[in-house]
């Protein structure tokens, strides 16, 4: 059944997605470690982490789509969980520490100890064993996103008002974390790593490693969200996306459609936060920022919301056009993601993606409504801005 | 009024005769400073203090500074301050100047331990015996705070002399928190214990708190403590009930801000159902245009500068209005009917609009100073107020007020609500729908404009300011009710005080933090607000 | 009456808006197999009458039973769909980005819990039936495109296809020929018709000759309440409808 699952989502624009990933996780390490590093074809290990922040927001994005593109809920919130993923890791990455800190301490991470605590807090408890941490990476943002959406589902907060309460939860949670009392660091976070799962993480082979850890988890992410796409809950979710009250009185209990749909997603948000973290070798509360979370909603739109190949490329490219304003040019960095934020709201209402099937409706003499399946499944949503 | 004419010649008189009889026995004293080693220096300070003259303070402080020095030529006793190689001499008394005078000319008064004891004590006296009612009052307070028991002679020497109340009552004080706290508390009568207690009662403030507090656990008589314990249970609740107000004026400014800061909101949002991202961008060029307005006073007419806020507010609101008029007609047009999109596509305006200031004023803070009106504060009763903010909470309800009446009372206000509410039937009847749309817009955007200039005064003018008060404002409008600005009103002022109320016991993050979940529990119970509107209108 | 024998049972059911009274004291009985039309000037409260039963508006006062025992007032919308009440709007609702096979599918009455969708593979038995739907509405031709891209009528059809396929025990209709042609008015009702006696139907409808073409009770509301009920020829000749509706 699992396998007739997984299946049912695999399209052309899926093999090709899977294709690329596969082609990526096998050439990267290739030219990382075997090709010699005069070669053209060489890639350096600070590539390969970067090429692996690229993928973990990549799977952040494709996460984003499938609550935005597909159910209509417009998360400005999707960082924090992302942001939960990642503290769940560093905390794991912090007990593997142990005495080699600053203050030689075995249990209690440095910044415990600079601040006098006498022991463990019972949420650190656990985390220092990778299993556990692996499940809470799953379970926390899980659960958060289960409690919030629960209440905001049942009580029919919808559209502007999801955003904004979903701004809220991550303007909290940073502010929470900022505190020092509440365990996790407080403004510098949780950086200084060893070692994962008793490899150096430092090294060329944990990094590559880490980068096809990344790669994998993004198929996956994928074939389960195309999987869950093209199920009929999926329709049921497109369908409520772009007419909600029908779907209801057919029967359809959408609070917990929706409800399935962000908490799933959540966890993938969770997911790429953890894989980020050994990559970037810091996590710290300034992820939460609400900016970040309304970040990740462009990288979809350029991409093209409602497809999910779309999402991954849309935070591909947005991030490689970061890293490279951000070094070449940086004054002008915010200058050009505002303007991105403008113009694909005004001229590419369907994303990268969408812009074939845009350009073939305006062609002369042909009328769209006799070309069916030409238009891309998110049309309708385009018109209602749901 | 006559008598109290009477009384003022009187002490005119006094001080006037008092003066000029002291001023000319003082320059002997003043002259014996300088001879006869420290017993000699010593036994004129005496002297000088006995004669109860404020005009030796500058002398005796100047002594207590090292600046006192005797000018070998003469043997005259003068101040002398190091100027490069030379010394700059004055007269101690009349601060005329004496010319210069090589180091070798001149030696200095030396001090010993008990000189500089000496020195104090007579600082002490002499102040609270000065002719400036000012003057007595802080060297009563000073005299409180420290509690040391040799001021306690002068003091009541002082108390039987003064005149004016509030300096009376300031030295009763002191002199009350010497007693109890002092060796001479055992010595005293209960009657004596129990006066000195009400009197710190009395004053009522966290000082005489510490004060009564202390005695109540120090080893005094155990009717000291009865006593001290009684007006401490007394002063608690006086001093939580003024805590109370003056949280709740906290409360009240910080919601006024909020209602500054939401109102416009309450415009774009509430009336017109834009999501303006950039809204908070509004209010940051609103108040850089308060810094541009200052920097033409300062350059152009620094004596005018007090009015250089009222100038800036309506170019504030013009400037603001200005640009969100632009963006409405470049941007928000085509995106009605799509909130979410519109959300996004301001937010990336707002991002420009960011770098676009910190590009040309820079990223640093710019200094926005307030008019002399707006600076200082007043008490009432145990709160204090600063007029700066006295005058935000005015000014935040005048521009509530301004807008309920133009969106009731105008032509144009008919018309927005006209298009808000039916626009196909406004455009039918001849209502020019986009234009109203952008004048809409631009009387939201240059109402934040406004508060611009008010959130300059009491915060930092960086490209981020805005930023700090978006999500509040959108946080304020939700919770009052989409589309009602009463709603507004008491959103911020609810949030506002929830907040300050809060921070006592949690602290300001916390107490934030509590307020945002407060606030996400909210809207799920009442997704429409607090003043939600009914029916079938609203059910799209 | 007693409400145990009825299918649906209105008593005293009152809902305002800011004052506004949308219905005021209605009471409305449906036999099982009973086809119903309602009429009545607009702000009668024919559509809250609808959103009332099918838990959108919960009544300030009032009881709603449904097949005698059922408190609708306090269910919700899927909750009350899920008990066989399907109900059809004034505008075609259909799901533009799906098929009209997918539009089908969703609506064709299956397990509504999500891990059931998430699991649901077509059987033999929904498959003929949706094909069976599709002869019916006469969209056989057209079930692999989109429903964005029907015509208004062939909306009109898909929807009352997947009210079919959603096999409720009670069907609200709301003007369900307001822009068909008279041709397909006619075979609407005939579809309507041949619904009837295995389902219960209430339609709400202006059009007073599809009306006639129904043949059923016709229920006249005003201002919240009835105000006649009987044949359209006996409710034609209440002087009392003349006035506030028929007359003007």
């Amino acid at each position: 059944m699992l396998l007739r699952f997984f299946l049912m989502g695999l399209d052309r624009k899926a093999g090709i997605v899977l294709t690329i990933l596969a082609i990526l996780a096998v050439a990267v390490p290739v030219m990382t470690l075997w090709v010699p590093a005069d070669s053209p074809f060489h890639l350096s290990v600070f590539t390969v982490s970067l090429l692996g922040k690229y993928l973990c927001f990549a799977l952040l994005a494709l996460a984003l789509d499938l609550v935005w593109g597909y159910c209509g809920i417009l998360s400005l919130g999707h960082a924090a969980f992302f942001a939960i993923g990642g503290y769940a890791m560093g905390m794991y990455l912090m007990r593997q520490i142990g005495p080699r800190g600053v203050y030689g301490n075995p249990v209690l991470p440095d910044f415990m100890v600079f601040l006098n605590w006498k022991e463990l807090p019972w949420y650190w408890l656990g985390f220092d064993q990778f299993w556990f941490a692996a499940i809470m990476v799953l379970v926390v943002p899980g659960a958060l996103a289960f409690a919030f959406g629960w209440f905001a589902f049942r009580s029919r907060v919808t559209g502007v008002y999801l955003s904004i309460i979903t701004q809220a939860l991550t303007f909290a949670l940073l502010l929470a974390f900022f505190r020092n009392d509440m365990g996790f660091g407080g403004n510098n976070g949780l950086t200084d790593f060893k070692d994962i799962l008793g490899y150096d993480i430092q090294a060329d082979t944990t990094r590559v490693a880490l980068f096809v850890a990344t790669v994998a988890a993004l198929a996956l992410s994928y074939m389960i969200a195309s999987g869950v796409i093209a199920s009929k809950l999926g329709k049921v979710l497109v369908a409520l996306r772009d007419a909600e009250s029908r779907v209801r009185f057919m029967g359809y209990d959408t609070e917990s459609y929706k409800l399935f749909a962000w908490t799933l997603s959540a966890c993938m948000a969770g997911v790429a936060g953890a894989l980020y973290v050994p990559q970037v070798g810091i996590i710290n509360p300034s992820e939460f920022a609400p900016a970040s979370s309304i970040e990740a909603v462009i990288w979809v739109a350029v991409g093209g919301r409602g497809t999910l190949a779309g999402a991954i490329l849309g935070a591909v490219l947005v991030n490689m056009g970061k890293s490279y304003f951000t070094g070449a040019l940086p004054e002008l960095w915010l200058f050009a993601l505002g303007g991105l934020f403008v113009a694909v709201t005004l001229f590419l209402p369907k994303g990268l993606l969408g812009l074939g099937g845009q350009l073939k409706a305006k062609l002369p003499g042909r009328k769209t409504a006799a070309l069916p399946n030409v238009q891309p499944a998110n049309h309708t949503a385009d018109q209602k801005g749901a | 009024m006559r008598r109290a004419l009477r009384w003022l010649m009187a002490v005119c008189v006094v001080v006037a005769t008092s003066t000029a009889v002291y001023a000319a026995d003082l320059r002997p004293l003043v002259q014996a400073l300088g001879s006869g080693g420290y017993s000699g220096t010593e036994k004129a300070l005496v002297q000088l203090s006995e004669a109860g003259d404020p005009a030796a303070v500058p002398v005796i402080e100047a002594l207590q500074a090292g600046d006192l020095y005797v000018r070998k030529a003469d043997g005259t006793v003068v101040i002398a301050r190091k100027a490069g190689d030379a010394f700059t001499l004055t007269d101690p008394l009349t601060r005329a100047a004496l010319g210069d005078a090589p180091a070798a000319a001149v030696e200095k008064i030396r001090i010993n331990n008990s000189l500089r004891r000496a020195i104090s004590a007579s600082l002490g006296a002499l102040t609270l015996m000065s002719s400036d009612a000012g003057v007595r009052r802080s060297a009563a307070d000073a005299v409180f705070k420290s509690r040391d028991a040799s001021a306690l002679e002068t003091l009541t020497a002082a108390i039987a002399k003064e005149q004016d109340k509030g300096v009376r009552a300031a030295m009763e004080q002191a002199r009350a928190a010497i007693l109890l706290t002092g060796e001479a508390a055992s010595k005293m009568t209960d009657a004596e214990i129990q006066a000195a207690t009400d009197t710190l009662t009395a004053r009522g403030d966290r000082d005489a708190l510490v004060l009564l507090n202390m005695v109540a656990g120090s080893g005094a008589s155990d009717t000291t403590k009865r006593s001290a314990a009684a007006a401490v249970s007394t002063l608690e609740q006086k001093l939580a009930f003024w805590a109370a107000l003056q949280n709740l004026w906290y409360g009240l400014s910080l919601g006024s801000v909020l209602l500054l800061a939401a109102i416009g909101l309450a415009v774009t949002f509430g009336v017109m159902g834009v999501i303006n991202m950039a809204h908070g961008e509004m209010v940051m060029i609103g108040a850089y245009t308060t810094f541009l307005v200052q920097e033409f006073f300062r350059a152009h007419a620094p004596g005018l500068f007090d009015l250089s806020i009222l100038v800036a507010l309506p170019a504030a609101f013009l400037v603001s209005g200005g640009v969100g008029i632009v963006i409405e007609r470049s941007v928000i047009r085509w995106l009605y009917g799509r909130p979410l999109e519109t959300l996004l596509a301001t937010w990336g305006l707002s991002l420009a609009l960011q770098q676009a200031v910190r590009s040309i004023f820079g990223p640093t803070n710019r200094e926005v100073g307030a008019p002399s009106w707006m600076s200082g504060a007043f008490e009432l009763g145990g709160l204090t107020i600063t007029y700066g903010r006295l005058w935000i909470v005015i000014f935040a309800f005048a521009v509530f007020a301004a807008l309920l009446v133009a969106l009731k009372r105008t032509w144009f206000g008919l018309s927005i609500r006209a298009v808000t509410q039916n626009r196909p039937m406004a455009n039918a009847m001849g209502i020019r729908t986009a234009r109203v749309d952008a004048l809409t817009f631009g009387l939201g955007s240059g109402i934040a404009g406004l508060a611009g200039v008010a959130l300059s005064q009491i915060d930092n003018v960086s490209p981020n300011l805005g930023q700090g008060y978006i999500l509040d404002s959108f946080m304020v409008v939700v919770f009052g009710g989409v589309g009602n600005l009463w709603g507004t009103l008491v959103g911020a002022l609810t949030l506002g005080t929830m907040n300050k109320f809060l921070e006592p016991y949690a602290g300001a993050v916390l107490g934030k933090i509590l307020v945002l979940i407060f606030i996400i529990l909210f809207i799920q119970r009442r997704p429409r607000g607090l003043f939600a509107l009914k029916g079938r209108a609203v059910e799209v | 009456m007693s409400a145990e024998s009825t299918l649906l049972y209105l008593d005293g059911v009152s809902v305002s808006f800011d004052g506004f009274k949308a219905l005021n004291s209605l009471s409305l009985v449906m036999m099982p197999g009973e086809m119903r039309a309602i009429i009545g000037p607009n702000g009668a409260g024919k559509t809250t009458m609808m959103d009332v039963i099918t838990g959108k508006t919960r009544p300030d006062t009032g009881t709603i039973l449904f097949e005698g025992g059922t408190d609708l007032t306090r269910l919700r919308e899927a909750a009350i769909a899920n008990l066989g009440i399907g109900r059809k709007f004034q505008r075609p609702t259909v799901f533009e980005p799906h098929t009209v096979w997918d539009n089908l599918e969703l609506a064709l009455k299956a397990p509504r819990r999500p891990l059931k969708t998430l699991t649901y593979a077509i059987s033999r038995d929904d498959r003929s039936r949706i094909e069976e739907i599709l002869d019916i509405t006469r969209l056989s031709a057209l079930r692999s495109r989109q429903a964005g891209s029907l015509s208004h009528g062939q909306k009109q059809w898909l929807e009352i296809g997947m009210l079919l396929a959603q096999d409720p025990k009670l069907l609200l209709v709301d003007e369900p020929v307001a822009g068909m042609t008279d041709a397909e008015t006619e075979q609407t009702a005939e579809l309507l018709c041949s619904i009837a006696g295995k389902h219960s139907v209430i339609v709400v409808e202006h059009d007073m000759s599809f009306v006639r073409a129904l043949g059923v009770k016709v229920t006249v509301l005003a201002e919240g309440s009835v105000l006649a009920e009987g044949s359209l020829d006996a409710v034609s000749a209440n002087q009392q409808v003349i006035d506030t509706y028929l007359g003007r």
